[in-house]
């Protein structure tokens, strides 16, 4: 099957404009074993990997850039970024396994659409946008608008993410990822849960989202977290509280990883765990 | 004899095949390429129970690149016959059928045609061209279904009972005493039922084979497998050939535990190649290792027990249905044997039922049918346990088989060490551990028979002193280095100056699987008394040289020695560098039958702490002991020990073959087949126990199944522990940890034993 790496953005764009059957690719980590499992190849792969602004975290004042197809494992590295965004690290180092974590991206974890994608939560939580490169030029949304349901996103065949960007965090604002599956490791997320809370001086929440991944065709922000959390301490009602939102919210289904039931009782235990974490790094009193 | 007297066996010696391992030089089934190869690829049922009601080959046929397509017509019609196979029997018939369908699909991956072709491609393309047509029957997925009264039946001629035919292939029976007077004496009678799911056997690698057949109709096969004699004969039977038309290479083996003994592509491999002229390679997929081969049964479970206030078991009913698969031979005759045999049980009866089911034929794993049979004693034991306010290590002590002891299954125990594993977990700091919240801890026992069987090894030694060992065992254990050591023992020279080697059909005599944890036992036999022999022709041509007696000649430390000391000794070396002068090559060979096996008993404790809001189960700390007879090389022993262990956890926990309603295994893939990874599991601590059988000239007992037996009931008592609720389904998964937890219908009795 025929490959091609492209070294800019614009040698990228204009292939995959000639090559309609194209597919572009990060890591792999999705497309080799789907492959595998004789999912039908596309015309060219293209790797995204050698474009210097795919590869890479930069931080100014004010902003976050990843790039689309930085391995998870730099990301876990990052000593700034595991700082700012612990839960969006966390997520990163739950993809696959280490080996796999040198490979895997955040552009292709995203991309591939997996309802059950550990980056997803994070990044929706944290309110990263994506800067999107197409033949047309390029244009910047927000993640929410990318996965439109399971294996499908709202990119056309001659488009990819180029980085995410978000603004760099608050004082008093940390998140956290938590998910529940059987294994340690190399498994797919029952439940994924990602978290953002800010506190204010004396500790109490001033602002709170929540985020839910594998319960629904798409990541599910959940209504109302901040509201229930807001003005307090963190407490067992006001969790309680948060994690009957979610439970309310979600539509998951049943299948060989987990019963419905089964999916939306775990929702509401992470997402406990997940709002406690996130506002003890923020600075909340447990 | 103690372990002090010997230079070699207790070292822990570098294992002569593990560098080619660790740098993927060594060759397993899928490493081998011929010129002119084809792929050979298996056309499977997509029906869990249907007839076949014609096939028509002739688009398969029509695509280019298509060398050979076979079908069951190609194959001779076998009638049922049964014979030993390994350490299991086998029906030929059943075995060709499996193999191949003829008239009837049975399970939803059962081979239906096999087509050779030059590329994937092509054979995949032929593979959809192929036109089968189907009447569709109902099918039945586990034993509930199969035994119910309308149930569709599988086999038109299993009818153990007399009357009309059923899914009931066999029920096993054993009775000895009088169980309603032996419950009558006890204080406490506690009955319990048990579920557990088929789990796989799940070896890494893949089942693969390249078959050559020459013009001259004999055939040559590679291929990675328990057993290359097993290889040899099955296919040979199902091919309606001589044995000695075929030659079976042995490759390197990525696992088997037990599922590769049996044969699958082999025939059908030989059978392309004789058609089309050309070397055919077969590679089976990991949905096809899940959905055709290996698992190990499901089952459904009663026991009930009865002890007397002080602890003495008075009496034992158990009732198992276990199912076979598609064809009949499920584990359930060897689970009766095994589930009380740690315990001097008077009283006792015993039912087990082999239930046909429209799923893959069951195989061997590890201890076949033990583990379910334990899960249920051992869970029983330890309410009894709790019931009596008894230590549960005294309660199995008190009752526990020694020498002398007359075993629930029959036979009288030679010297074992059963009590010996008990006291070291007993002794072992782990048990005075403490645990907090949430944590549980629990111990469990199991037994295994071991197997002897047939063996054969070649030793021969060259000119510089250095040997080879041939034996026809695939190593899956480590067992090159204990052959190398146990030659080394004998002959007296360094384990790094002998090369073990596993050899093809042809090259060494017959020999029986590796499985039964039997090859340190007998082919290590074979090994010592083929070096035995060695050392006799040493002395003869020692004292060929010196003009002396052989009975003046002592074998010490790899010399010659003069009893009189009046010559000075001749090493190895020089006897062989001169072996041209005293009578030519020195070699050996012995072919033996394997007596005085020496079963193996195992104690086991493990601490859990249960998340009571998601029900996952985290194994802290995990201890096993088991009685090895003797360790010739403690490291591969205690290798074995937590490898059953790690597999009894998975079992324990997640691993399950989750079945849609149309018959279709839904997780075929370890992805969501959900063996223990690393970082799930502790390190396994291990006290080997070694408590010498009588039977082996060093005290050798198989040591690679018994680790399996307990984990399934130690994790369900340690998570009674932490949480008080006996979980008695499998797998102990976090849905059924958090609906056990959330149920407050637990401890129900269950119906009384039939």
């Amino acid at each position: 099957m025929p490959y091609v790496a492209p070294s800019t953005i614009d040698e990228a764009c204009d292939f995959l404009r000639s090559n309609p059957g194209s597919r572009v690719f990060a890591g792999a980590t999705d497309i080799l074993p789907q492959s595998k499992a004789g999912r039908r190849l596309p015309e060219f792969l293209v790797d995204l990997k050698r474009i210097p602004r795919l590869t890479g975290l930069n931080v100014d004042d004010k902003l976050w850039r990843i790039g689309a197809s930085t391995p998870a494992a730099h990301l876990t590295r990052d000593s700034r970024l595991s700082g700012e965004f612990p839960g969006l690290v966390e997520a990163a180092g739950l993809i696959g396994s280490d080996q796999i974590q040198t490979r895997a991206s955040l552009g292709g974890n995203l991309c591939n659409a997996s309802p059950a994608a550990d980056t997803g939560p994070s990044l929706v939580v944290n309110e990263f946008s994506a800067v999107i490169a197409s033949p047309e030029g390029e244009r910047t949304v927000p993640v929410t608008a990318i996965t439109t349901g399971p294996g499908q996103t709202s990119l056309t065949n001659d488009e990819f993410i180029v980085e995410f960007l978000a603004d760099r965090p608050a004082a008093g604002t940390s998140d956290a990822y938590q998910r529940f599956t059987p294994r340690t490791e190399m498994d797919i997320a029952v439940v994924g849960a990602g978290a953002r809370v800010s506190v204010g001086p004396t500790g109490e929440v001033t602002n709170a989202d929540l985020v839910l991944g594998a319960v629904a065709p798409t990541t599910v922000p959940i209504v109302g977290i901040s509201d229930a959390l807001v003005g307090r301490s963190l407490d067992e009602p006001g969790l309680e509280r948060a994690a009957d939102l979610a439970k309310e919210q979600i539509e998951p289904i049943s299948d060989k990883r987990g019963t419905r039931d089964f999916r939306i009782h775990i929702a509401g235990v992470l997402t406990k765990r997940v709002l406690r974490t996130a506002a003890e790094r923020a600075g909340a009193e447990s | 004899m103690t372990s002090t007297s010997f230079k070699h066996i207790g070292q822990r010696s570098i294992r002569p095949d593990g560098l080619d391992k660790v740098t993927g030089k060594a060759r397993f089934g899928a490493d081998y390429y011929l010129p002119g190869m084809l792929v050979g690829v298996v056309v499977r049922s997509p029906h869990p129970h249907a007839t076949i009601k014609s096939i028509d080959t002739t688009a398969a046929r029509a695509i280019s690149g298509v060398k050979a397509v076979i079908t069951a017509q190609d194959f001779p019609e076998i009638s049922h016959e049964e014979a030993m196979s390994g350490e299991s029997v086998v029906d030929f018939r059943d075995l060709s059928h499996n193999v191949m369908a003829r008239d009837k699909v049975l399970y939803i991956g059962h081979p239906v045609a096999a087509i050779a072709a030059t590329s994937q491609q092509a054979a995949d393309a032929a593979a959809q061209a192929l036109q089968v047509v189907y009447e569709i029957h109902p099918h039945v997925l586990n034993v509930d279904e199969a035994m119910a009264s309308d149930a569709p039946i599988l086999h038109s001629d299993l009818d153990p009972d007399g009357g009309e035919p059923t899914n009931i292939a066999k029920r096993h029976v054993f009775n000895r005493g009088d169980t309603k007077q032996g419950f009558a004496r006890a204080d406490v009678v506690i009955e319990r039922e048990f579920t557990t799911k088929q789990v796989h056997q799940g070896y890494i690698e893949p089942h693969a084979v390249v078959a050559d057949t020459g013009e001259d109709g004999r055939s040559v096969v590679w291929c990675s497998s328990q057993g290359h004699f097993l290889v040899r004969d099955q296919t040979a039977k199902v091919l309606g050939w001589e044995r000695s038309r075929l030659k079976v290479i042995p490759a390197e083996i990525g696992g088997g535990f037990g599922g590769k003994t049996t044969i699958y592509l082999e025939p059908l491999a030989v059978l392309l190649s004789a058609k089309s002229g050309r070397p055919v390679k077969m590679v089976m997929s990991r949905d096809e290792v899940f959905m055709a081969t290996g698992p190990g049964p499901g089952s459904r479970v009663r026991v009930k027990i009865g002890a007397t206030s002080d602890g003495k078991i008075t009496a034992a009913e158990v009732w198992m249905a276990f199912d076979a698969g598609a064809f009949k031979g499920s584990p359930v005759g060897a689970a009766c044997q095994t589930v009380l045999a740690p315990y001097e049980i008077h009283d006792v009866s015993i039912t087990g039922l082999d239930v046909v089911i429209n799923t893959p034929k069951v195989a061997a794993y590890r201890a076949p049918g033990a583990p379910i049979g334990a899960f249920a004693a051992e869970s029983v034991l330890d309410e009894i346990a709790e019931a009596l306010s008894m230590d549960p290590i005294d309660l199995r002590y008190q009752n526990a088989v020694e020498e002398g002891s007359e075993s629930t299954y029959g036979p009288t125990f030679k010297l074992i060490g059963f009590k010996e594993t008990l006291e070291a977990i007993k002794e072992h700091p782990h048990y005075k551990a403490t645990l907090g919240p949430n944590q549980g801890r629990g111990v469990a026992c199991g037994f295994w028979f071991n197997a002897g069987l047939g063996s054969s090894a070649t030793v021969s030694i060259h000119e510089d002193g250095t040997a080879s060992v041939l034996t026809g065992s695939p190593d899956i254990g480590g067992s090159r280095a204990s052959m190398a050591l146990m030659a080394a023992e004998v002959l007296g020279i360094d384990e790094t100056r002998i090369r073990p080697s596993i050899v093809d059909t042809d090259s060494i005599g017959f020999t029986d699987v590796t499985g039964g944890s039997r090859v340190t036992f007998a082919t290590g036999m074979a090994v010592i008394e083929a070096c035995g022999e060695i050392v006799e022709d040493l002395r003869g041509r020692a004292a060929m040289i010196w003009g002396a007696e052989p009975d003046d000649v002592e074998w010490q430390s790899g010399q010659a020695q003069h009893s009189d000391g009046s010559k000075p000794p001749l090493s190895l070396a020089e006897i062989a560098g001169s072996a041209a002068k005293t009578g030519g090559p020195i070699a050996a060979t012995a072919s033996l039958t394997a007596r005085g096996v020496g079963p193996a008993f195992s104690t086991q404790v493990c601490d859990v702490e249960v998340d009571p809001d998601t029900g996952l189960v985290d194994i802290l700390r995990y201890t096993t002991a088991q009685d090895a007879g003797r360790a010739i090389h403690p490291s591969y022993v205690e290798g074995q020990m937590q490898g059953g262990v790690v597999q009894g956890i998975g079992w324990a926990l997640n691993e399950e073959y989750v079945y849609d309603d149309s018959g279709r295994m839904e997780n075929p893939m370890f992805l969501d087949y959900r063996m223990p990874v690393a970082s799930d599991l502790p390190m396994i601590d291990t006290v080997i126990v070694e408590v010498p059988n009588p039977g082996h000239p060093y005290g050798v007992r198989g040591v690679g199944e018994v680790g399996i037996v307990p984990p399934l009931a130690a994790i369900a008592n340690a998570i009674n522990g932490a949480t008080d609720v006996r979980l008695r389904d499998l797998p102990m998964s976090p849905p059924r940890v958090v609906d056990a937890l959330s149920s407050e219908l637990n401890g129900a009795t269950g119906t009384p034993a039939g």
